[in-house]
């Protein structure tokens, strides 16, 4: 047995490791071993959706090959356990490129497909699932199925977003987009006030494929923020990011986002960024992944571990939401660093069970402080609740059955559609009989 | 399919390091890669991934019925090389044996030995006497960390890659200053389907994709000895240099 963490490292539960290789044995191997488990690629994940204690993890990093590439059509045929990374690298110096990538490129094709993963330029191209032309599941049962929007449409659609549950992904193919090149003209442009954050939102979306926001979430009431947006630009010929990876070499005995640290950090942000508003000529890789190159920066949040708290709500209501949950972390006297804030464009999900829908999406970091943090989600929770909002399953490791439920309303369909020889410490604190 | 096309032949092209070094080569631009493995439908499916990364690259298979049958070995050395003289030939099989079970059974530790220490420089030798003759080639041998100084967990693997290790020094001193180079490789414990059980027991292990950059570097710049990642240089300059009084305390 080994320990194995998430992403958020609040626990590292037990797991048997199984390791998939062969992309042509996998249902036999999901039929041979009786025991219940989940699929782990790269465990980015934040919270519990790819754990399952004292279950198998069934490894699937071994699934890396490529079998296919059409260099006209931009379409790859490859196996699930590829990274996103190595098909960027892959495919923009033959000018195509994924449509849409998560903030890190350091995840795989499945865990892509089971989070439905989204990305800076939802409104353009709405999430990961929306470019997957079909994929291969292999069941516990030893069975295979192909599907994707035209073959098996119900099977395709429980299965993006469907958070490893209906099967193991073995292989997908996907859709690229052509891009000129690895370049990008990006703008920071700094806000203050929600308000004018909307604006830039509703102003940017036509002309900029690209659109992010951080904000100082300790800032209050006038929350102040840098914009964010980007576009692909041909004809640059730049200089390539030299990639020097550092890591984080330790635990810290503590959480080092805390209480003392994080308004400097926030202020010493905001002011390093506003000094760089303005264009600028940028490559895709550090601005669409900035933390790539710091690995295991999750351990800056100590021992204990870190939420993330990722909530969507529709856009009439996503405004005061929003205000209302910058006001309660305030008075819980908690912050947030990576606070990302970011509007969701009309494309609709392809998934069941997919996170992403039109509105607004605030995604939020704390470190555990044990019941406190509980306190302040409970809190966060009901203002979600109140604007109709829901919560990322690929972040969470507490949400209640309720929120669950109530956020998504395609959850009964979607258990049709379960194999029964998978589980996850997810499904069976929100979906499993208690 | 031009002849001027850089020839890389990768022997054991299913271990995955030699799957990542022939992706990062492949990167650079169209060549030829030869695969020769045991597996036929394993050794296809390198292929395809290869072919797929680089469409206009020349990809061959060479599957072989035996890794240590010298007549086996010359047989395929020579129908490789009729198609074009390699550049580049990297050694990458390897099987990380059980040391209990090579004490246990000596027809297993006859195995591990073979398999790790004799057919690799089976290889190399039948490569190195093409090369010697064109005057040019760069190989490189996958050797280990533990074969830098036997420990009781596992000396018999240990033993063989010392051997590699030992053999690759002779092949450097033969060819000083001449065309050819020979790299032996030693990485630590890596991240591959060989070292499963490791993982499997929760080792830190390191990336391949990033040992197999450091392999790519070695061979093009003919460095002699690389240790990968390199901390490895480091910790095994300790190892070896521990007296054996203290190291006989030590349960490495």
């Amino acid at each position: 047995m080994v320990a194995l963490a998430s992403w958020g490292r609040l626990e590292c539960p037990a797991h048997r490791l199984e390791f998939l290789t062969d992309r042509d044995q996998v249902a036999a191997r999901l039929q041979r071993v009786a025991e219940s488990g989940i699929a782990y690629g790269m465990g980015r994940s934040y919270g519990d959706i790819c754990l399952a204690p004292n279950g198998i993890s069934w490894q699937t990093r071994g699934l890396d090959r490529f079998i296919a590439f059409d260099p006209v059509a931009g379409r790859l045929i490859c196996e699930a356990g590829v990274l996103l990374r190595d098909i960027q690298r892959f495919a923009v110096p033959r000018g195509w490129m994924l449509p849409v990538t998560p903030g890190t490129q350091l995840v795989t094709v499945g865990g892509a497909i089971a989070n439905d993963v989204h990305g800076k330029n939802h409104h353009v191209f709405g999430a990961f699932g929306n470019h997957v032309l079909g994929l291969r599941l292999a069941r516990t049962d030893g069975s295979i199925i192909d599907c994707g929007p035209q073959m098996q449409p119900d099977w395709f659609a429980a299965t993006i977003g469907g958070m490893g549950l209906t099967g193991i992904v073995v292989t997908a193919t996907l859709q690229l987009r052509p891009v000129p090149g690895p370049w990008l003209v990006t703008e920071t442009v700094p806000f203050v006030g929600l308000d004018t954050f909307f604006e830039l939102a509703d102003s940017s979306e036509a002309e900029w494929e690209y659109t992010v926001s951080w904000i100082d979430c300790l800032s209050g009431a006038a929350t102040r923020g840098l914009f964010m947006r980007g576009n692909h630009r041909a004809g640059v010929a730049g200089k390539l990011p030299h990639g020097k990876r550092r890591a984080v070499p330790f635990v810290p005995p503590i959480s080092l986002v805390n209480r003392l640290s994080l308004r400097p950090f926030n202020a010493a942000y905001y002011e390093l960024k506003q000094r760089q508003r303005g264009l600028k000529i940028e490559h895709y890789e550090p601005f669409f992944y900035p933390l790539d190159n710091l690995l295991a920066w999750n351990r800056i949040y100590g021992p204990k571990g870190f939420y993330q708290y990722q909530s969507v709500m529709p856009r009439a209501a996503g405004r005061d939401a929003i205000a209302a949950m910058l006001q309660a972390i305030a008075v819980a006297g908690e912050g947030s660093f990576l606070a990302v804030l970011k509007t969701f464009g009309q494309r609709e999900s392809v998934g069941m069970m997919s996170f992403p829908q039109a509105g607004v999406t605030l995604a939020l970091d704390f470190p555990n402080k044990g019941s406190a943090t509980q306190r302040l989600f409970a809190r966060l929770d009901a203002i979600v609740q109140e604007a109709g909002g829901r919560i990322y399953p690929a972040k969470d490791a507490r949400m209640s059955r309720a929120m669950f439920t109530a956020g998504y309303p395609r959850l009964q369909e979607f258990l049709n559609y379960r194999d029964p020889g998978l589980h996850s410490a997810f499904s069976q604190r929100l979906m499993d009989p208690p | 399919m031009s002849k001027n096309l850089r020839h890389i032949v990768l022997v054991g092209a299913t271990s995955t390091l030699a799957i990542h070094c022939a992706r990062l080569w492949l990167a650079q631009g169209a060549m030829r890669v030869t695969l020769i493995g045991r597996d036929e439908a394993r050794c296809a499916r390198v292929a395809e991934d290869l072919q797929a990364r680089c469409l206009e690259a020349t990809i061959a298979v060479k599957v072989l019925t035996s890794f240590d049958d010298p007549a086996v070995i010359t047989a395929c050395v020579e129908a490789v090389c009729a198609a074009a003289v390699p550049d580049t030939v990297l050694i990458a099989h390897g099987m990380l044996s059980d040391q209990a079970q090579c004490q246990q059974d000596v027809a297993t530790c006859r195995d591990a030995l073979i398999v790790n220490g004799l057919s690799p420089v089976l290889f190399a030798e039948a490569f190195a006497a093409v090369m010697d003759k064109v005057g040019r080639g760069q190989i490189g041998i996958i050797g280990s960390v533990a074969g830098d100084r036997g420990r009781q967990s596992n000396y018999v693997y240990g033993a063989a890659k010392g051997l590699v290790a030992r053999y690759a020094e002779g092949m450097q001193h033969r060819f000083a200053g001449r065309g050819v180079t020979i790299t032996l490789i030693k990485p630590g414990p890596t991240d591959t389907p060989m070292t499963a059980g490791l993982k499997a027991e929760g080792a830190n292990l390191a990336d391949p994709a990033d040992v197999a950059a450091d392999i790519v570097q070695a061979l093009e710049r003919g460095t002699r000895i690389v240790y990968t990642p390199r901390k490895w240089q480091i910790i095994m300059l300790v190892i070896r240099h521990i007296p054996a009084c203290i190291f006989a305390k030590l349960r490495l």
